[in-house]
């Protein structure tokens, strides 16, 4: 398979969420978002394949399409 | 001293004093850089071309400076590219800067064993005026000064162009019409046919300055830099001691304002500092990307700025118009000499279009990434930046151009497709990369030995009479004809003994074989000059 793997992979997943909120302690919304950018940018270059990351895009977009649907 | 532009006279033609409408093969409407190289490799080919322009003079202001090896490469076909070479600049490092430093370099380190090298620099004016030379000492070309076309109009395989003149208006008629009458083509005009794309409302200003020393030969690009806060600049040098610097100035500038002198100054000495300069020309300008959606409308055939237009991010614009007129003009020879199915034409459309589509594509993404549309996309900007100084894999993702290449046509229904196993290099519709040679005695180059009609490349067999009997075909052995003398050839090629490549007259590959047989070849020929078409269609 060469799609997004969305089985749990995370060596300790409590931890990195811990980590994520952790970054962002007492940061502006700007650089909170500067944060993400530089963030999204790093993954998505360790993953590399192009087929992933449209996976992945398609993924991340459509609950917000839910949210915003009435 | 600024250079001063050549005037070149107008002169009355015999066409004007005829009393009936007289009729030519070829006419190429506009002497800029696409239709000098027209009318130049119809002359070559042994087609008259008629050549009219609505100016006696040529490009004002430097626009296009950046010239690709592959455009190089066909001006030297064209015997015109020795002088450019001499003055143009040559240049391989290139520097990106966000805000106050340096966020990486680029170096084109071209890679040795090619005649040309992967860029010159060189204003448009002397770019033209090297083609205007090469135009006077072919007598194949009838050029025109001063002839504007005020109406085109088709009846059946006849067009029909109404001109004006210092001396008054007239007529002529031709099979074939070349449309290379820039950006607003008054013919497109004429044909209501339209360009559909996208249109930037950024604004940009270039100023283009003397200066006695001071920079080094490098392309410069600043993102948000301290001295114009919020926008891009580029400088570029020119041969003449002339810099390129152009701002990026938005959407809500002034042009009118921001051209005057007092405006300007200020501008350049925030950048230079106590550095002395002279400004040789201004200009504001805004792009549009958009095309035709045929270049090709009965007997009348788009190229250059008339057919597609682009961004100047990336030099597409006059590289990718030169790269289109040669792609033409092959074809439409043989169309004319009856050596080529009609359908040939056709397929200036569909490889055109690709190359076309490629240029948009990378002129447009370099301005979404030079010319941010949204906070957002803002902030993924400037972080790619941050993160190129520190990081290698973020320096990919910078984009302050794509510089041309070129256009390979994988899809073309010219191509015979690959049997044998082969490196993708040199693979079936791409352009063929060069390589050093000796021939009969003296050091050259492989594309010097292509020329401009089909090749057929052989090394190590026993060629079958018939084939170098072929109208159109020249047979080339390397180890005869050529020496390969750094294997350069053999390398790009994957080539080794037995093998073959068939080349296209624009020099793009149309077959390659491990083992050569007669009826392939002649297959694989009849491919390329547009017969299978007439089969499909």
């Amino acid at each position: 398979m060469n799609g997004l793997n969305v089985e749990a992979n995370f060596d300790d997943a409590d931890g990195f969420y811990v980590a994520l909120i952790d970054a962002h302690r007492g940061l502006s919304d700007a650089a909170s978002a500067a944060l993400n950018a530089r963030l999204i940018l790093l993954l998505a270059n360790h993953i590399g394949t192009m087929t992933v990351l449209y996976d992945a895009l398609d993924k991340a977009r459509a609950p917000i399409d839910e949210e915003n649907s009435p | 001293m600024p250079k001063i532009p050549p005037q070149y006279t107008y002169r009355r033609s015999a066409d004007q004093e005829s009393t009936r409408v007289v009729h030519h093969p070829v006419i190429v409407v506009g002497a800029g850089p696409s239709g000098l190289s027209a009318a130049i490799d119809l002359a070559g080919c042994g087609i008259p071309a008629v050549l009219l322009d609505d100016n006696n003079t040529v490009s004002t202001g430097s626009r296009a400076i950046c010239f690709a090896k592959r455009t190089l490469e066909i001006w030297d076909r064209l015997g015109c590219a020795a002088p450019m070479l001499e003055k143009g600049i040559v240049w391989q490092l290139g520097k990106v800067f966000f805000r106050d430093a340096q966020v990486y370099q680029f170096n084109l380190l071209p890679e040795g064993g090619h005649k040309m090298p992967a860029f010159i620099n060189l204003q448009q004016y002397y770019v033209e005026e090297f083609l205007v030379d090469r135009v006077h000492e072919l007598p194949a070309i009838d050029l025109r000064w001063k002839n504007r076309v005020t109406n085109v109009v088709q009846r059946g395989d006849v067009v029909a162009l109404e001109i004006e003149t210092p001396d008054g208006s007239y007529t002529l008629t031709c099979d074939w019409l070349i449309a290379a009458d820039g950006a607003n083509s008054p013919i497109r005009e004429s044909l209501g046919v339209r360009a559909h794309g996208q249109e930037f409302h950024d604004q940009f200003l270039i100023c283009d300055i003397t200066m006695q020393a001071g920079f080094p030969t490098e392309r410069w690009f600043w993102f948000d830099p301290p001295f114009h806060p919020g926008h891009s600049v580029l400088l570029h040098r020119q041969p003449d001691n002339v810099w390129r610097v152009d701002f990026q100035i938005g959407a809500d500038a002034d042009p009118a304002d921001a051209l005057r002198i007092e405006n300007i100054t200020p501008r350049i000495n925030a950048m230079l500092g106590e550095r002395k300069w002279n400004l040789e020309w201004a200009s504001a300008y805004t792009f549009r990307c958009r095309k035709l959606d045929r270049f090709v409308h009965g007997r009348v055939v788009f190229v250059g700025d008339a057919a597609h237009q682009v961004s100047p991010f990336g030099a597409r614009g006059a590289n990718g118009a030169v790269q289109g007129v040669e792609n033409l003009i092959w074809k439409l020879v043989r169309v004319l000499r009856g050596e080529a199915s009609p359908a040939l034409l056709a397929t200036y459309d569909d490889e055109r279009q690709y190359g076309a589509r490629e240029n948009l594509l990378n002129s447009t993404r370099a301005t979404d990434f030079i010319s941010p549309k949204s906070a957002i996309s803002g902030v993924f900007r400037d972080s790619v930046l941050l993160l190129a100084k520190r990081y290698p894999f973020a320096r990919a993702l910078v984009n302050s151009g794509r510089l041309s290449v070129p256009c390979g046509y994988d899809d073309s229904p010219l191509n015979t497709p690959d049997v044998d196993d082969f490196s993708a290099l040199a693979r079936p519709g791409s352009a063929c990369p060069d390589a050093a040679m000796i021939g009969h005695g003296r050091a050259g180059w492989l594309l010097e030995a292509l020329g401009g009609g089909f090749v057929l490349l052989v090394v190590g067999i026993e060629v079958p009479d018939a084939l170098r009997h072929v109208a159109d075909l020249t047979v080339l052995e390397l180890g005869s004809d050529l020496v390969d003398v750094n294997a350069d050839l053999a390398r790009r090629y994957d080539l080794a003994d037995g093998g073959a490549y068939l080349i296209r007259p624009d020099q793009h590959v149309a077959a390659r074989w491990r083992r050569l047989h007669e009826a392939d070849v002649l297959r694989a020929m009849r491919r390329a000059l547009g017969f299978d078409l007439e089969d499909v269609s």
